[in-house]
């Protein structure tokens, strides 16, 4: 009959097209997700230095679209599709993946070079329920501040080192018609930062592990005190700064109109890229009072997770323990711009030099390190609430009471305080 | 009719419609149904990862309905809903109506104002809120630079919670208005010219025409329009998305149910934690709100069309 023809046709058309669709790697290539699309040729570059010592195994970047990278791993490993090798972000993030069982969990005897770095990497890398490291640590963030030196000196000013320094400079700096700080509040994620890099010096590192245990909350008149010194930054910040988004930010900071801009660390290698010829530095946010040390913001951006169904998992382990060598630290560090926890690295960049420096004495990135483990997470909440309190319609106490709220419904330390 | 042959067996004819609908059916059975169903099941588990976890009833509804924060996020979003839905009611509808009767009345370079008119609506929403969102950009954007030169500093549209749904919401109605214009347009050209000319020699003018004779015969373009629309605007995303990120920034005040529920269900870069029981919650309800609503206006608008 011509329609069962039709049908059978089109039945095994449909099977080819399936197959081709999900076309697996080849025996002996491994493949490896990533967020990110502009790091691709990076490391199919540092890749090739793997093959080389182990010539049987090649590896295949795979990069996804950021927006919906945590979309598209889960939906590729729920179906079993997933890469060999993962990239994944640290804490709350990595959690969800783990309590799915979708990652191997990684020791000294299958991953040895673990013994290469820190106890804060691996715990940021850790799943809390069971202590086990999921995820190989690859990147610590800074975040600071920003100083564009040609606009500085044209301008006969120095970098601020401490609050008081900073606003004298700024105004000084908006009289001879420069927008001071470049920052806005357009873009949710870099409003948690911005409020992160300047609150972290008033807030130091014992407030943070007080807050990390519940012996205290964000209801501290501390931390209402560190935020009422965002309100002071509206004057030096763009006009309308309100719809002022990251991308906009950066354009500001990196074409001279704005001499400062409270960012990332993994935003060096970007900048450089994006206007070769800027001269900038990298420093620490500004200190409560002169001779403090220096505060960043720190957190670790995330890891390198083997596919727990992976069938190359052999592989794959050597391909992650070889991601946790200095050799591969030193060309992450010095290609991607990037600081590697790995202990031993030589970083020859002195900006990345000096913010390794910096980081011995940084304190944690509040929300990302202790409260983004549940909703409401503490980053959703800081960033719907920071730009109400920044246009007045709250004020910095309230921020404090409505993130202590929010976490307190899962975060039992804060309950009823 | 003829259903079946002689034999017993489906007819050629029968097989050869159903080989027609069979792949119809099977895109909204494996796109539409399918995933309908799952999220009515998923609603029911708790999620404590990526996995579906204890099975717990109602639990997820409970707390995107009652339970703080998330019930007052719910709230928030259902209201802007509303707004957007009343909005294009009135002011792209509404706008849409007096230009279809404009066009109806063949005026000079009638075609071409036609056509430039459904323009947008060809264009995706993607590329439609880049667009505007460039053009309100609070610092470079050609819309301040326009109130520039009349010595207004305009403000950052998209970054104060006062103006930013509004802006979005006037976006969207740039981008469809085309259509209800040609919706209703075509209603319009099925009323007989007798009709409209005999009115006119009684000395009805276009108000009492528009209103009077136009407005209650083209009942069946207005259903279609206001259906359309309350689908819409409570299925809302793409724009929000684009021009407003997917926290519904500024301060959740561009907040929509879509939005709400995408980052529920998927995670954010922001939150990072994805809950596909809370997620599919949020969407069982919004497909019962848009199912429910839909089915009692269409009986109620249907009811006053009348037969040309």
């Amino acid at each position: 009959m011509t329609l069962g023809k039709h049908a059978r046709r089109i039945l095994l058309g449909g099977i080819a097209l399936g197959m081709l669709a999900s076309s697996p790697a080849f025996a002996g290539e491994l493949t490896f997700w990533t967020w990110r699309q502009e790091d691709k040729a990076t490391y199919q570059e540092i890749f090739k230095d793997f093959t080389a010592k182990n010539p049987d195994i090649t590896v295949k970047v795979e990069p996804l679209p950021d927006n919906t990278y945590p979309t598209q791993v889960a939906t590729g490993l729920a179906a079993g599709k997933g890469a060999d090798v993962i990239q994944t972000h640290a804490y709350g993030w990595l959690e969800q993946f783990v309590k799915a069982n979708y990652f191997e969990p990684l020791d000294k005897t299958n991953v040895p070079n673990l013994a290469n770095f820190g106890p804060d990497a691996l715990s940021a890398l850790s799943f809390r329920g069971d202590g086990k490291v999921y995820s190989l640590p690859y990147a610590t963030m800074t975040l600071g501040l920003f100083v564009n030196k040609d606009v500085f000196e044209k301008a006969g000013l120095t970098p601020p080192t401490t609050w008081d320094e900073f606003i004298t400079v700024s105004k000084a700096l908006k009289e001879k018609g420069i927008i001071p700080l470049a920052n806005g509040l357009g873009t949710s994620w870099f409003n948690e930062m911005f409020v992160s890099a300047f609150t972290g010096p008033f807030l130091g590192p014992d407030f943070a592990a007080k807050l990390s245990k519940g012996e205290t909350t964000y209801k501290d008149p501390l931390y209402a005190g560190a935020l009422s010194r965002l309100l002071e930054l509206r004057d030096y910040m763009p006009p309308n700064f309100e719809g002022v988004d990251y991308e906009t930010a950066g354009q500001l900071f990196l074409t001279g109109r704005a001499a400062m801009l409270a960012g990332g660390s993994f935003d060096i290698a970007n900048y450089r890229q994006l206007n070769p010829a800027i001269n900038m530095d990298f420093i620490a946010p500004p200190a409560k009072q002169a001779g403090d040390p220096p505060r960043p913001s720190t957190f670790f951006d995330g890891g390198y997770a083997v596919n727990a169904a992976s069938p190359n998992k052999a592989d794959a382990l050597k391909l992650v323990n070889w991601m946790g060598s200095p050799e591969f630290g030193n060309k992450f560090s010095n290609m991607l711009g990037n600081i590697s926890p790995i202990q031993g690295v030589d970083i020859k960049d002195p900006i990345l030099h000096h913010v390794a420096d910096m980081n011995k004495t940084s304190m944690p990135h509040l929300n990302v390190v202790y409260f983004r483990f549940a909703k409401p997470t503490g980053s959703e909440l800081i960033q719907a609430n920071i730009t109400k309190m920044m246009s007045g319609e709250i004020k910095p106490e309230q921020v404090g009471a409505a993130m202590t709220d929010g976490i307190a419904t899962w975060f039992e330390p804060f309950k009823g305080k | 009719m003829e259903r079946r042959s002689n034999t017993g067996f489906p007819s050629r004819r029968s097989l050869w419609i159903a080989f027609l609908l069979a792949p119809a059916t099977i895109i909204m059975l494996a796109f539409v149904v399918w995933p309908l169903l799952s999220a009515f099941q998923l609603s029911f588990y708790r999620f404590d990862g990526l996995k579906p976890g204890e099975f717990v009833w109602f639990e997820n509804f409970y707390k995107v309905l009652f339970q703080w924060p998330f019930a007052e996020a719910t709230y928030n979003a259902l209201w802007h809903n509303v707004v957007v839905f009343f909005t294009l009611m009135v002011l792209e509808n509404g706008v849409a109506l007096l230009i279809a009767y404009a066009l109806l009345k063949e005026m000079p370079a009638h075609r071409v104002h036609q056509v430039i008119i459904f323009l947008p609506v060809v264009l995706s929403a993607v590329i439609v809120g880049f667009l505007w969102k460039l053009l309100l950009h609070p610092l470079f954007g050609a819309v301040n630079a326009a109130l520039g030169l009349f010595g207004i500093m305009g403000p950052a549209w998209l970054g104060n919670e006062s103006t930013a749904l509004g802006s979005i919401v006037f976006a969207n109605i740039w981008h469809w208005i085309g259509f209800p214009t040609l919706v209703l347009l075509a209603g319009m050209q099925r009323i007989s010219r007798e009709v409209l000319e005999a009115a006119r020699l009684d000395g009805a003018g276009d108000w009492t025409i528009l209103t009077r004779i136009v407005w209650p015969l083209i009942a069946p373009s207005v259903t279609i329009v206001t259906i359309l629309t309350f689908i819409g605007a409570f299925n809302w995303f793409e724009l929000p998305f684009v021009m407003a990120d997917m926290e519904g920034s500024p301060a959740h005040s561009t907040d929509v149910l879509a939005l709400y529920f995408y980052r529920t269900a998927f995670g954010s870069i922001t939150s990072g934690i994805q809950d596909f029981g809370q997620g599919s919650a949020l969407a069982v309800l919004m497909f019962i709100l848009v199912a429910v609503i839909t089915f009692f206006a269409l009986r109620f608008l249907r009811s006053r069309e009348i037969e040309i």
